[in-house]
C-alpha cells in the first residue's frame, strides 16, 4: 500500500523512459517532429561514423584514468594525515571537505573565473614570483585544458574520498598495528601489508564512484572548456547533448545513451565481480 | 624523542596546513573577487556590490532565478520525502507481493547513467505537458534521489524497535496513524539527511535543467549564471559570474555548517552500502 506511490513513480519515470530510449534508438526521431518509424540500425552505425565519437571516447578514458589515480592517491594521503585525533585536525578536515558541499556547476564557474586571464589570480601571482611574464592560457591548449579540469575536479572531490577512506582507516583496530610493530614491521611495511589490504572495501567504493563519475563527466567540461579547444575536451555525455540539441537528432542521441548505459553496466558488473572475488579471499 | 615529535608536528602542520590553504584559496578568492574593483566587471572603482546589482538586473532578474531554484529544490525535497517516507515504511514493516523486486528496481536506478534517461524523459515530459516546467524538472531530480533516500529511510525504519508501534496499534491507531503520530518522530534524523541531500542535489544540478528547461525565465540559478557569462552585451562578465557563484554557494556552505552531522551520516550510509 504505502509503496504504491514509489512504484507508480518508478514505473512512469524510470521503466517507461528506459523502454522509450530503446525504441527511440531504433527510430528516426528528429527533435521537433517526434518518432518517424524504425530505422534500425542506422542510429547505431551512425555513432561510429561520427568523426568526433572516437576522440571523445579516447578523451573520456584518458581523463578517467588520470583523475581516478590523482584523486585517490591524494585522498589517501589526506586521510592518513587527518585520521588521528590531534589538535587542529578538525580544522583541516573541514577545510578539505568544504569544496564538496559546493555544486559541480558552481565549482566549474568559479574556476572558469579563477583561470581566466581577465580576473584570475594565478597569473598575477606567478608574475609577482617572477616565474612568467606572459599570461598562461589555462584552458587554451588541449593539454592545459585537461590539466585545469583535473585540478578543478580534484579540488571539488578530494575531500569526499578522503572522508570515505578516513572512516575505513578508523575501523582498522589498533591491535593489528601493535602486533605488526612487535613483529618488527616498519611503518611503510605495515601500510602496504596491513592498511591497504584491510582498506580494500573502502578503496573499492571510492574506485566505483570515481570511475563511474568520471566516465559520465559533463558539467565541468561543458562549463569550463565547452569541449574545446578544437573539441579536444569533448566527453561522451557531451556528445549526447550535442546530438540532441545541436543537431536535433534524438534518435542518435538515444542510441548513444543506450551505448553509454551498456558500457557502464559491463564495467560495473566487472568491478563488482572482481571486488567480490577479492573480498572472499 | 621529543625532538622527533616536534619534527612530526611541524611537518604535519606544514603539509596539512599548506594543503588546507590551497583548498580554501578558490573559495576565498571568489568571495573577494565578487566585490573587488576590476576593469572587466561592473565594479570599476573601490570595493562594492555592483556585480550583484548587475545580476539583479540581468535578463529575468536574480529574484526570478532564486525563486526558480528554491521552488524546484523545495518541490524535490517534498516529493523525495513523501515517496521515501511511505516507501521506507512499506519496505521495512510490510510484506507485499513484488516487494524485493520493487526495491531492487529502485536501487537499479543507480546503475543507469543520468544522461541515458534525460533524452527519453525529455520526450515523455513533453507528452505529459511537463517539459520546460519546473514541476517536471523536480520530478526528474526526484528520480535520481530515490535510490539513496529509499535505502536511507528503509534502514531508519528498520532501526526502530517494533514495541513502540505495537503499543500504539493496541491503542487503536491504524498503520497510518502509527506512522503519523509515532514513527515520524523516530525516523526524523533520516528524514533530515534525505531532505538535505535532495535539496543540495536539486539546487546544484546543472544537466537536468539544461536538457529540460529552454525558457530562460524559468532557468534555475546554475543555468542562469552559466548562460549569463556569454550574454551580457557580447562581453563576458566575470564579476557577475563570481557574484553568482557566491550566491549559489552560500546556502550549500550554510547547510554544511549547520547540518554537518547529517552530512557525514549520509555519506557513511552510502559507504556501508558498498
Amino acid at each position: 500500500m504505502y509503496a504504491a506511490p514509489a512504484a507508480i513513480f518508478v514505473l512512469l519515470l524510470f521503466v517507461v523512459p528506459l523502454l522509450l530510449v530503446g525504441q527511440m534508438s531504433a527510430s528516426e526521431w528528429p527533435l521537433l517532429k517526434g518518432g518517424q518509424g524504425l530505422n534500425l540500425p542506422d542510429n547505431y552505425t551512425g555513432i561510429a561514423d561520427d568523426r568526433l565519437f572516437w576522440p571523445a571516447v579516447g578523451f573520456t578514458l584518458k581523463y578517467t584514468v588520470i583523475v581516478v589515480v590523482v584523486l585517490l592517491v591524494l585522498a589517501m594521503g589526506m586521510a592518513l594525515l587527518v585520521q588521528e585525533r590531534r589538535r587542529g585536525v578538525g580544522f583541516l578536515r573541514t577545510a578539505y571537505f568544504l569544496p564538496v558541499s559546493l555544486g559541480l556547476a558552481s565549482a566549474s564557474l568559479l574556476f572558469w573565473g579563477f583561470y581566466s586571464p581577465q580576473i584570475g589570480p594565478i597569473d598575477p601571482f606567478l608574475q609577482w614570483l617572477g616565474v612568467t611574464d606572459e599570461p598562461i592560457r589555462w584552458i587554451g591548449t588541449p593539454n592545459l585544458a585537461l590539466f585545469s579540469s583535473i585540478m578543478l575536479v580534484v579540488w571539488k572531490f578530494a575531500g569526499f574520498f578522503m572522508l570515505i577512506l578516513m572512516v575505513g582507516l578508523q575501523s582498522i583496530p589498533n591491535e593489528v598495528y601493535e602486533a605488526a610493530r612487535v613483529d618488527g614491521a616498519s611503518k611503510v611495511q605495515s601500510f602496504f601489508r596491513i592498511t591497504l589490504p584491510l582498506l580494500r572495501p573502502s578503496i573499492a567504493l571510492c574506485l566505483i564512484i570515481s570511475i563511474t563519475g568520471s566516465l559520465l563527466a559533463f558539467d565541468q567540461f561543458f562549463i569550463l572548456t565547452n569541449g574545446g579547444p578544437d573539441n579536444s575536451t569533448t566527453t561522451v555525455v557531451m556528445m549526447i547533448y550535442r546530438e540532441a540539441f545541436r543537431r536535433f537528432d534524438l534518435g542518435s542521441a538515444a542510441a548513444l545513451s543506450v551505448v553509454v548505459l551498456l558500457v557502464l553496466l559491463v564495467i560495473n558488473i566487472a568491478q563488482f565481480r572482481y571486488l567480490r572475488r577479492g573480498a572472499d579471499e | 624523542m621529543r625532538l622527533h615529535r616536534a619534527i612530526g608536528n611541524t611537518s604535519f602542520w606544514v603539509f596539512g596546513g599548506g594543503l588546507a590553504i590551497m583548498f580554501l584559496i578558490p573559495l576565498i578568492w571568489t568571495a573577494v573577487a565578487s566585490v573587488s574593483p576590476h576593469g572587466a566587471t561592473a565594479q570599476q572603482e573601490g570595493y562594492g556590490f555592483a556585480n550583484y546589482r548587475t545580476l539583479t538586473e540581468y535578463d529575468a532578474g536574480l529574484p526570478t532565478y532564486l525563486w526558480n531554484s528554491t521552488y524546484v529544490s523545495v518541490l524535490t525535497v517534498i516529493f523525495t520525502l513523501v515517496l521515501s517516507l511511505l516507501g521506507g515504511y512499506a519496505f521495512a514493516r510490510f510484506r507485499f507481493p513484488g516487494r524485493d523486486a520493487l526495491f531492487l528496481l529502485i536501487i537499479a536506478i543507480l546503475m543507469v547513467p543520468y544522461a541515458t534517461l534525460l533524452v527519453p524523459l525529455w520526450v515523455l515530459l513533453g507528452e505529459l505537458g511537463l517539459r520546460n516546467s519546473l514541476f517536471g524538472l523536480a520530478l526528474v531530480l526526484t528520480l535520481y534521489q530515490l535510490p539513496f533516500s529509499m535505502f536511507m529511510m528503509r534502514i531508519s525504519f528498520e532501526a526502530v524497535p517494533r514495541e513502540i508501534e505495537e503499543s500504539a496499534l493496541v491503542d487503536g491507531c491504524g498503520t497510518f496513524g502509527v506512522l503519523r503520530r509515532v514513527l515520524v518522530f523516530a525516523v526524523w534524523p533520516g528524514m533530515i539527511t534525505v531532505g538535505l541531500f535532495a535539496f543540495l542535489h536539486a539546487w546544484n544540478d546543472f544537466i537536468a535543467p539544461l536538457f529540460m528547461i529552454n525558457d530562460s525565465s524559468r532557468y534555475p540559478l546554475s543555468l542562469a549564471i552559466a548562460t549569463l557569462r556569454q550574454q551580457t552585451m557580447g562581453a563576458v562578465d566575470f564579476g557577475a559570474t563570481q557574484a553568482g557563484v557566491v550566491i549559489m554557494a552560500l546556502p550549500c556552505l550554510l547547510l554544511f555548517v549547520l547540518l554537518q552531522r547529517h552530512y557525514v551520516r549520509g555519506f557513511m550510509s552510502g559507504a556501508l552500502k558498498g
